[in-house]
């Protein structure tokens, strides 16, 4: 209750409202497409994206143009081209990495422009390490649309993608479009990872992506009571470690907010954890 | 689920003329001219690399053949669940959220966009299907905590919810422990023989479906020899698709084909 009446009240803060909707929507559809993530195998490329992503947003920084635009742009091109370079797991994580040192290379002169030009350090640290806080209210309206946008994909999708992602040859053989499946997918994926480095930080979106999918398939026998359960943690994750971080300004000794990306990070951390030791006991009593 | 219709054993239902592959600018099968009958169970046997599972492709349709045709019987194509498919390797991670009973209901509708709105209907051809394959004990367990024997037995039954005309199976038997070979040649056999479904199966040794094997399709050298074991196991034939002189021995029912020492992979349990 205390938890309820603290979050309302931060509801009267306008940054932090926003904060708390739009790390909730990004936490739902980073947990549904984390859940396929995990099943596919995909975990270094949902990580990639987010790393890709920067070179846009620190573009978009640049060019005085929204980063979530710039982290989307650049993140679906390096999307499609891993799924293009790359058909099976190994042939997708080379592709993966070939993409991942280019834009990461290109992120590197960018960033440094930024700070070359601008004499400003806020620009790289809130690409890399995410910005909540600051997330203008405008931005709402477009991860609202493109949050819809990868549910329904995912919606759409699930039963080719649950079937390709177990076995693509017998997908294939019954009539799914394994191809199209997995291109469709990655538009999904690499809007989950965007969003999420918009609340985490293009090196800390995995975090979002993959943990509270990863601590959801512990728990659960049914990849629908997974998806549930991993859009529900991560967004346990973010508003506990939005309240977190908010709290953290009355904190002795320095009395400054800590970041939120690290409380998200280590509540996914422990909620991975708590997963683990309840899989074990239920085996051992099994 | 089909019924116990009587297999017609006369009825040609998947007619492969002259079918020639080439992968990577190596010839893998050369006139291959095979024509299954419905309801009758053919193995597939040959050296590593003699082209079994690419044939198994071809038919799938995953592969174009560079000269020849595959035709179907009235106009089926494959796809669809015409044809039921059992992959070479599957093998889940242990972590995966997926019962026995969600792996078999895809072979239903696993190809249709959006979620199942499941229903009673469909719970009770998937409880069918995992009763055939005397899979019902496990329905409820994750997929990857599972024997190999089991998820054999579940995928058959998520091949044979289609309902298909055709069944193949690519290395069914490999991994498996004797007594689970036994059980999944059994089941191979029944779907044959008693539901009528044309099966192919590639197998390295034979011998464990010497006894419900209608016909044998040896490859090797990219030619196919297509009869009896009988007809088909004999140096002369197989010494012919080899180039090679080959030895057939026959030792306490089981049947032993040796090549010459240079030729390599040879050796098997025929």
């Amino acid at each position: 209750m205390a938890l309820l009446t603290l979050v309302r009240d931060l509801l009267q803060t306008p940054a932090v409202a926003t904060a708390l909707w739009i790390g909730s929507i990004v936490a739902v559809v980073s947990g549904c497409a984390g859940v396929f993530t995990v099943v596919r195998g995909q975990s270094f490329a949902g990580h990639a994206l987010g790393d890709v992503g920067s070179t846009g947003a620190a573009a978009a920084y640049l060019t005085a143009v929204q980063p979530l635009y710039g982290f989307l742009g650049i993140g679906l091109l390096g999307g499609l081209a891993i799924d293009r370079l790359g058909n099976r797991a190994r042939e997708r994580d080379v592709a993966t990495g070939i993409v991942l040192s280019l834009t990461m290379g290109l992120s590197a002169l960018l960033l440094f422009l930024i700070t070359e030009q601008t004499s400003a350090t806020g620009g790289p640290l809130s690409i890399l390490f995410g910005s909540i806080f600051t997330v203008a209210p405008a931005v709402t309206l477009p991860v609202e649309l493109f949050s819809l946008l990868a549910l329904g994909l995912l919606a759409v999708l699930y039963r080719p993608l649950v079937f390709a992602s177990l076995s693509p040859e017998t997908a294939r053989a019954r009539g799914v479009r394994v191809g199209l499946v997995g291109t469709l997918f990655m538009v999904a994926l690499v809007i989950a990872v965007e969003e999420s480095s918009l609340v985490a930080g293009a090196l800390l979106s995995t975090a979002l992506l993959i943990g509270p999918a990863a601590a959801a398939v512990n728990w659960t026998r049914q990849i629908g009571h997974t998806l549930a359960l991993s859009a529900f943690l991560g967004v346990a994750a973010v508003v506990l470690g939005i309240v977190l971080s908010y709290e953290s300004y009355f904190w002795p000794p320095l009395h400054r907010g800590w970041p939120v990306s690290f409380f998200i990070v280590m509540l996914v951390l422990v909620e991975y954890i708590a997963s683990r030791l309840w899989r074990r006991r239920r085996e051992a009593t099994a | 689920m089909k019924g116990l219709e009587l297999p017609r054993a006369d009825q040609t239902i998947l007619d492969l003329e002259g079918v020639r592959v080439e992968l990577g600018g190596k010839v893998v099968l050369r006139d291959i001219d095979v024509a299954l009958r419905r309801g009758e169970l053919v193995g597939v046997i040959g050296p590593n690399g003699a082209g079994k599972s690419t044939l198994l492709k071809v038919i799938l349709g995953f592969i174009r053949p560079s000269a020849g045709a595959v035709r179907f019987a009235q106009g089926q194509r494959a796809g669809r669940g015409a044809i039921g498919y059992v992959p070479q390797s599957f093998s889940p991670d242990p972590d995966l959220p997926l019962r026995a009973r969600d792996l078999v209901a895809l072979g239903i509708d696993g190809d249709r966009w959006g979620f199942s709105l499941g229903g009673a209907r469909r719970r009770a051809a998937v409880d069918e299907a995992l009763a055939w394959v005397d899979a019902l004990s496990y329905a409820e367990q994750p997929v990857g905590r599972l024997s190999g024997g089991e998820l054999q037995r579940l995928l058959v039954a998520q091949a044979l919810i289609a309902e298909p005309d055709t069944l193949l199976l690519d290395e069914p038997l490999a991994n498996l422990d004797l007594r689970s070979q036994d059980e999944i040649v059994g089941l191979v056999g029944r779907v044959a023989h008693e539901r009528g479904v044309t099966v192919m199966l590639v197998t390295h040794d034979m011998n464990p479906i010497l006894g419900v094997m209608d016909r044998l399709l040896y490859l090797a050298g990219g030619r196919a020899a297509l009869g009896t074991p009988d007809e088909v196991v004999r140096a002369e034939v197989l010494g012919a698709l080899y180039g090679h002189h080959v030895d057939v021995l026959r030792v306490h029912g089981r049947i032993l084909v040796v090549g010459a020492a240079e030729v390599e992979s040879l050796t098997c349990e025929a």
